[in-house]
């Protein structure tokens, strides 16, 4: 008895004013280092795994085509079968010259040369789907591409 | 002075700032993009006839895989563990072999003349390859040029490729150059067009 009060004297609340200041740079950290999701991803990807992956310096020069099989949900409408998705839906070959002149018309006119598309395939998907994908590119002469890959995890 | 102004009750800051950050949380990716970075050929004017580039077959490296995943390089089948160090010598060609790549003098700026080599490494698929296998060649032909440049910095800036400064990088650029050619695939042509 004789401790429950001596207790609440002796406690001290914990200063919250700083809080703010903490999240506030818990915000601007995730600020930083995040780029915003622009679009939904409705194929399932898994990246190819490469010791030699390099960064892009530059992540807003970068356009994503992707390619796998739907996800679930879609699987319905759109069968199982690899396909482009291009922005927000799934698209064929022939759209993605429509898709770099979209993209190339969103840059800066500086920026434009050193657009890079990014191809972002999955790792069971085969090189046909890949190769007119790269032909189309060359003739719409988007030639700087990347093929997404990670980076694997080293173990030590 | 009478009373002091009221101060805005600042309590409810961090709960704000908290829901902006949840929301940062949800809307982001933290996958960076990171990959292999290629320069495509540009695709030949049709009008133009075209004209076999001619380059001496001591230089070409013909990488090629087929359906079944196979690796076929510089004249027979291989494991792809064995494609760096043949990239590499191919590369290199540290002895001036016959067979192997001709080196031309070049005037590197910022360096001087260095014998530069004329290797192109010809990387040929099939419709039917997979794509992982396609990207495990590809990152050791990367690999093996990455390596070259990383012993050429090593011995001439003591450092690491990675390590050195932009200028530099370029010099070595330069006389490391990525020559990693994609060819169209060998039965495009026959299937389309």
């Amino acid at each position: 008895m004789i401790t429950k009060k001596r207790k609440p004297k002796a406690m001290q609340a914990i200063g919250t004013s700083s809080l703010p200041d903490i999240v506030f740079m818990l915000l601007i950290f995730f600020m930083v280092t995040t780029t915003i999701r622009e679009t939904n991803k409705k194929v399932v990807i898994k990246l190819p795994e490469a010791t030699e992956s390099a960064k892009l310096e530059r992540k807003d020069l970068a356009s994503h085509i992707y390619v796998g099989a739907p996800i679930k949900g879609e699987q319905a409408k759109y069968g199982t079968e690899v396909r482009i998705q291009l922005n927000d839906s799934f698209r064929s070959v022939t759209d993605i010259r429509d898709f770099v002149a979209a993209e190339r018309e969103n840059m800066n006119e500086a920026d434009r040369p050193f657009m890079t598309v990014s191809i972002r395939a999955d790792i069971n998907t085969r090189m046909g789907i890949i190769t007119d994908i790269k032909q189309e590119l060359r003739r719409c002469s988007a030639l700087k591409i990347m093929y997404a890959a990670r980076k694997p995890q080293v173990i030590e | 002075m009478a009373r002091s102004v009221n101060e805005i009750n600042s309590g409810s800051t961090a709960d704000i700032a908290f829901i902006i950050l949840v929301f940062f949380l949800m809307v982001s990716n933290m996958d960076s993009v990171g990959g292999l970075q290629r320069l495509l050929p540009p695709m030949p004017d049709e009008n133009q006839k075209v004209e076999q580039q001619k380059v001496n077959r001591r230089n070409i490296l013909v990488v090629k895989i087929n359906e079944q995943d196979q690796l076929y390089a510089g004249g027979d089948y291989i494991d792809i563990t064995m494609l760096k160090d043949k990239a590499k010598e191919f590369l290199v060609n540290p002895n001036d072999n016959e067979s192997l790549p001709e080196k031309e003098n070049k005037e590197i700026e910022g360096f001087g003349l260095y014998p530069v080599s004329k290797g192109v490494i010809s990387l040929q698929n099939t419709r039917g390859t997979s794509y992982d296998t396609y990207i495990k060649v590809q990152n050791e032909l990367v690999k093996a040029v990455n390596e070259i440049r990383d012993e050429f910095s090593m011995e001439h800036y003591g450092r690491k490729y990675i390590a050195l400064d932009e200028d530099r990088q370029k010099i070595v650029r330069q006389i490391i150059p990525q020559n990693i050619s994609e060819a169209e695939p060998l039965d495009l042509k026959a299937k389309k067009r």
